[in-house]
């Protein structure tokens, strides 16, 4: 079993900052042995809590941060994104699945993270919002990194 | 990678085919901004062919509702094209795909518009 490893970045509130969270997601994923299928759920996920801090969080202000760490356990991937926005209330996120809400053109991104992830938790901070998103290893994914250790 | 769009007209039917990406930023003002200059040219019949986009996120969704939406509030027609498994899918989960009018036959597709 993989010893737990972590990594954080500090990331600019631009887009390029969550095209390569995105990108991060994908490789890291892909080193704790989730499956092609898993990763590109995991990537999305991370991609759209990203836009969530950027946009909706730092609203792109130049002099506010995005923190982003991964954890990688052996059993399980989480990831952290930290904005320096005012914070938001999830559960007043409409639910973008109700008939009067499928043809809004924004509300979706919460739902993508929870639907690609097994864990999504939202806790306001002082200054700012933190999103974690946990993956757990399935038995077969297990399987397959302990065979090419 | 960026998202290109390039137009054909095929029997009074605008064909938008679209590669590469549908997400925040680029790809989604690409979309917007093509959808919008056909309307703005009368052409209210269009097909959207996904073959070639590789990924949608949520602000990708959103844009293909709001060209579903813009469209219809002008008495047009929108319809999508080949998608991939990975943009299938994803209509599928957020229940949009019985929204949209998505066809895997060209012929087909373009014999569709007008034809309720």
């Amino acid at each position: 079993m993989t010893a737990p490893q972590r990594v954080s970045y500090r990331l600019e509130s631009t887009l390029e900052s969550v095209n390569k969270a995105e990108e991060m997601a994908d490789q890291i994923a892909s080193q704790a042995g989730f499956d092609e299928d898993t990763r590109g759920g995991i990537a999305m996920a991370v991609r759209e809590g990203m836009i969530n801090a950027v946009l909706h969080g730092n609203a792109y202000d130049p002099a506010k941060r995005v923190n982003l760490t991964f954890e990688q356990t052996g059993k399980e991937l989480v990831v952290t994104i930290t904005d320096e926005g005012k914070g938001f209330v999830p559960d007043e996120v409409p639910d973008p699945l109700a008939p009067e809400n499928l043809l809004k053109e924004s509300g979706r991104g919460i739902f993508l993270m929870r639907t690609f992830m097994d864990e999504v938790r939202f806790r306001k901070l002082n200054s700012g919002t933190e999103i974690t998103l946990i993956k757990r290893l399935q038995t077969n994914d297990l399987d397959r990194e302990e065979a090419s250790a | 990678m960026s998202m290109k769009a390039s137009t054909r007209q095929v029997d009074g039917v605008t064909i938008v085919d679209l590669s590469g990406r549908i997400t925040l930023g680029e790809g989604s003002v690409v979309l917007r901004d093509t959808v919008k200059d056909l309307l703005g040219k009368g052409q209210k019949k269009i097909l959207l062919n996904l073959g070639d986009v590789s990924y949608i996120d949520s602000s990708g969704i959103g844009e293909l509702v709001s060209a579903f939406t813009s469209v219809r509030n002008q008495g047009g027609e929108l319809k999508l094209l080949h998608l991939t498994k990975k943009v299938h899918d994803l209509l599928q989960i957020t229940k949009l795909y019985t929204v949209f009018d998505v066809k895997d036959d060209e012929a087909a597709a373009i014999t569709a518009f007008g034809a309720k």
